[in-house]
Parts: C-alpha cells; structure tokens; sequence
C-alpha cells in the first residue's frame, strides 16, 4: 500500500507538488489526473525515491521506499519511455534490471514474452520506436512480479493498437489483485480505465473518489428533443414548467427532467418526437472546469468565493480520505 | 489508515545488498561495446606511443639533451598522455552515460541505497581497470624496454617493478577520478569537455610556464606519473609514494564529492 502525508516538493519559490496526502486504494486502477505541469510526474517520482520531498513522505509498505529489500519486488514503475541506453540490447537491459534486484534471469524472457518483444530481445534498444520502448519499459516495471505498478502517461505517442493493448493490460494487472497507479492529463483516457480517480491541479489535491461517483458528479446530463412541432412542443413545456433552451440546430434542451417524463408529456399533448435522448456532458470538460477552477483559485483570491463553490467536492473528500 | 511507521524489515548485511548491485554494474558494463573498446583504444595508444617514443630515444641516445638521469621506464609510458584519454572515458560513461540516457533514474529505483551504487560502480570500474591497466602496463614496459636495446632495465632492477605497478594503478586512479568527476557534475559532455582537454593539454601546458611548474605537480596526473619514474630528479617536489598519496587524495576528494551529490541531489540530470 502506497501512502502520500502532506507530500511537498519546491523548486525555487515554484511549488510543484503542495501537501498531498492520499492513500492509493490496493487492487484498483487509479487514474491519477491533472492537466500537464499539475506536478503528476514529480510525485511519481517520490514516491519511487528518485526526487528528496521537500517536506511530508511516502511509505511503501508502510517504509520509505529506499529502505524495501529489492524494492522492483514491490513496485514497478514506467516512467518515461526509453530510460535505456540505446547501445544495450533489451534482452541485457532487462538482465541487469533483474540482477539487481536479485529476480531470477528467467524472468527477463517472461516480462519479453508478456509485451511482445521476444522477437526484437537481442536487437538494441536505439532502433526502438516509441512504442517498442515503452513496451520495454512495462517489461521492466513487470520484471520483480510487484504488488504496486506505476505508469507515467503510459499512452503517450503511441498508436491506437498499442493504446488498446496498454489499457487491456492494465485492468488485466488490477483483475490479478495488483494495485495500478496511472498518470494523465486526458479525463476519457480514465474514463475508460480507472475504478478510481486522484485528481491534481498546482500541486494540490482537488479530488480523490471513486470513478463512478466523479461521473455521478460532474456530468451534467440533459434531454435532447426533436421535433416537427416545435411550436406546440414549447406550450407543452412550459405548460408543465419544464426549462429548455433551443440548441443550434433547432433541437431543445431540457435540464433537471428525465426523458420519460418528457415522453410521457409529448404522449399527452399529442406530439411526435423525432428524437429524445439523454446527453451527457463530457468528463473531459468536468475535469478542465475542475483543474481550472484550481488556477484561478490559486491566482485571485479576489475571486475566490466564486470560484470556490465548485470545487467544494474535492475539499469534502479530502476531508473523508 | 496507518500513519505509524512500522519498523522496516531486517535488511540484509552489506555484503549481500552490495553482491546483487555489483553484478548488475558488470552486467551493464560487459552488455556495451564502448567500455571494452575503449580500453582496447587505451592499450594501442600506450604501448603504441611507448614504442615509438622508446624507439626514437634509442636511436637518438646520444644527442638525448640534459643532464637528468635517464628514466626508461617512464619513457616506455611515453603513450600514458594519449592513453589515459581512454580511462577518462571509460570513467565518465560509467554514470554520465545514464544521466545522458535518463537510465539512472531505473538504476536508482532498482538501487535507492545510492552509496552503494556508487561504491559498486567504482569497486567494478576498479577491477576492469586495474586487469587492463596491469595488461597495458606490462605489455608496454617490455616492448619499451626491447626497444631501448642496451639502454633499457629489467623488470628485477631497483625500483622497476614498482614503477611498473604504479603504471597501471595510475590508470585505474584516473578513472575512479573521472567517475567521481562525473557524479558530481551530473551531465556526461560537460564532464568530457572538462576532463578530456584537462589531462591532455592544460595540465601539460601549465606544466610548461616556469612560475607554476612546482605547484602543477600536485596535480593529479602529474602528481600520479612520478610513480613511473626510478630516480629522484631534480625538479621534484616530493618522491613517487607521496605522489601516488596525492593522487588518491584526489581520488577521495572526487568519490566523497560524489556521494555528497548523489544522496542530495533529485535522480534527474542537471539542467
């Protein structure tokens, strides 16, 4: 298990990671969100003892992570692709990852197998593109067989084959009981992914909850209508009180009402409906209203109170976590 | 949620954590072709530049300038300057070459204990050197020695075989040096830009301006070569043992450095 407490990290007067505590949830995938600069990879990096916190820590196992014995056995971790040297074949990269750690050398052709790289194992890593080299380095993180895997904005560059194929292998990882910790700054990439979400905008926790409730939550979902009638679809509303909008496009737009309901009414008044649907509003426009809201809240308090209001959800569940 | 820390597990003793990080630097070592190159390119220039200089002098024995005793060991190591390059290379790619690859922050996470990475790191940059120094040595002294004719020693004469050793110990001081060099400046083309030109021109031109001759012998190159030489000359400031002290001196200095830098500094390469 992977504790943050008040984690804080300064560059300078710059603060890129600002008192995180949160605990990432065993067996689960959590997305770990924030638009680029939030301070995702610095965190990463200390929790894997590769940057010195400023002040708080981070227990692995309830010890910092310098003091694990063989720590590639409790957590793997990509960081960045091809943090490899380019005259190394992959096959040797893998095998003095392992000797290191004292894993068995057969490992090293398991981990090549399970990314697909057996073929390519003795070839060097500098004619790799982007997408071997991160499969490289999900061998690597693979390599000690560890409860806990991190992976830094594993998706980036790739093609859509191996999008699918890094998403499938993720929930794969937390179906075998592992705890995987995923970073990004792209909320439908999550979506797909995640059963939890940690989100972070400057540094500073802005919501830790499960994946179902952050959809519950932030998507703003509304009735879209067609019609042929709209002059006796707007009586019909606002007979029964019901706000609408007309879209661009002529449809209307009713919010806080189930499609049912509208059914029901159009069935009343006699109206064809040549479309009724519920639309959900993006996540990926939750998450940038919630991370920018954080921007704006850390640039003018003028404006504080309100701004404030909507990122009230993250500041209950921080009480909570 | 516990916010205690639990006692960590008993760790292993030294000789067991330091066992598996060894390997994995010999791994990592053996598995380019750079380090075993470049101590092929540092046995050619030496012997090479060993023969050809020995050759000359025998043949111009004669006319030799300067009064000085004759040092035929030291001119059998007529290619040190040249090859010694090597050892600051193969010293600087040890570790500049994974800050230069970001690789380092995979070896630190394999090996947050970062003094022993370091300590494993030079204990292997020791061993290789120290076999292919004492190759070099040795291969360079009796090809030396064959082509001084009768002006060369034998390895049984007075203080012959010491100068000898110290050749190849010389070798593997200069690339502990730039290991540590390295660690401390965290980024491999700085570290060559300064060490590469360092041993081979600076030192010896500030060798060459008479108001600081004495004080360039404490120099680690120069203060180091004094263990090559069999007789006490003139111009010495202090004999080869001290000499081989202060270079080690330099040595120490450098690997402290680079354990104060390694255990402070973020794993990232200096920007």
């Amino acid at each position: 298990m992977i504790e943050l407490q008040q984690l804080t990290k300064r560059y300078g007067d710059r603060l890129a990671v600002d008192d995180l505590t949160f605990t990432i949830p065993t067996g689960l995938v959590t997305g770990f969100l924030g638009p680029n600069g939030a301070g995702k990879s610095t965190t990463m990096r200390m929790i894997l003892g590769l940057d010195r916190p400023t002040s708080g820590r981070v227990l692995v196992n309830a010890i910092r992570y310098d003091q694990l014995v063989a720590p590639l056995t409790h957590v793997g971790a990509l960081l960045e692709a091809k943090a490899a040297q380019s005259g190394r074949s992959a096959y040797n990269h893998l095998l003095w990852l392992a000797r290191s750690n004292r894993i068995p050398d057969r490992r090293v052709g398991e981990v090549l197998d399970a990314v697909g790289l057996q073929d390519v194992a003795r070839k060097r890593i500098g004619g790799f593109s982007l997408g071997m080299g991160q499969r490289l380095g999900i061998a690597a993180a693979l390599l000690g067989d560890p409860e806990v895997l991190l992976f830094d904005e594993p998706v980036n560059g790739l093609d859509p084959e191996g999008i699918v194929w890094i998403r499938t292998l993720m929930k794969s990882l937390a179906a075998e009981g592992r705890t995987v910790f995923v970073s990004s700054h792209l909320m439908s990439e999550m979506a797909l992914t995640a059963d939890h979400l940690i989100v972070i905008g400057h540094g500073r926790l802005l919501a830790d909850l499960p994946m179902g409730e952050f959809i519950d939550r932030n998507s703003r979902s509304h009735v879209r209508m067609v019609t042929e009638q709209p002059e006796a679809l707007m009586d019909a509303l606002d007979g029964e009180a019901v706000a609408y909008r007309r879209g661009a496009d002529g449809a209307f737009e009713a919010v806080g009402v189930e499609p049912g309901r509208i059914a029901k009414l159009a069935s009343r008044h006699g109206l064809v409906l040549t479309e009724l649907s519920l639309q959900r509003a993006s996540l990926e426009e939750a998450f940038m209203e919630m991370t920018a809201d954080a921007v704006e809240y850390h640039a003018g308090p003028a404006t504080g109170a309100a701004v404030k209001a909507p990122a009230a959800p993250a500041h209950e569940q921080r009480k909570q976590g | 949620m516990t916010t205690a820390t639990i006692a960590p597990p008993v760790r292993p003793g030294l000789l067991s954590r330091c066992a598996p990080v060894i390997s994995a630097e010999w791994t990592k070592l053996r598995t380019l072709r750079g380090p075993r190159a470049m101590l092929i390119a540092g046995f050619v220039a030496v012997v090479g530049g060993g023969a050809l200089l020995t050759f000359f002098i025998n043949r111009n024995f004669n006319s030799l300038p300067g009064d000085a005793p004759f040092e035929p060991v030291r001119s059998s190591f007529g290619g040190l300057v040249l090859g010694q390059l090597a050892m600051v290379m193969l010293g600087v790619t040890m570790i500049g070459g994974e800050y230069a690859s970001g690789m380092i922050r995979a070896t630190l996470a394999a090996v947050p204990e970062r003094g022993l990475l370091l300590a494993a790191k030079s204990l292997v940059l020791t061993a290789v050197t120290l076999a292919a120094g004492l190759v070099t040595a040795f291969s360079t002294f009796f090809v030396g020695q064959a082509m001084l004719g009768k002006h060369g020693v034998g390895i049984g004469d007075p203080n012959v075989l010491r100068a000898v050793l110290g050749g190849a110990f010389y070798l593997t001081l200069i690339a502990l040096f730039s290991l540590g060099v390295t660690t401390i400046l965290r980024r491999q083309t700085l570290a060559l830009g300064i060490l590469m030109p360092f041993f081979f021109l600076i030192s010896g031109i500030l060798q060459a301006i008479p108001g600081v001759t004495k004080a360039t012998q404490f120099l680690p190159d120069q203060a180091g070569q004094k263990f090559l030489q069999i007789h006490h000359q003139s111009k010495d400031a202090f004999g080869p043992w001290t000499g081989a002290l202060i270079t080690m001196a330099w040595v120490a200095l450098a690997l402290l450095g680079a354990w104060v830098t390694l255990r402070r500094r973020d794993a990232s390469a200096a920007s």
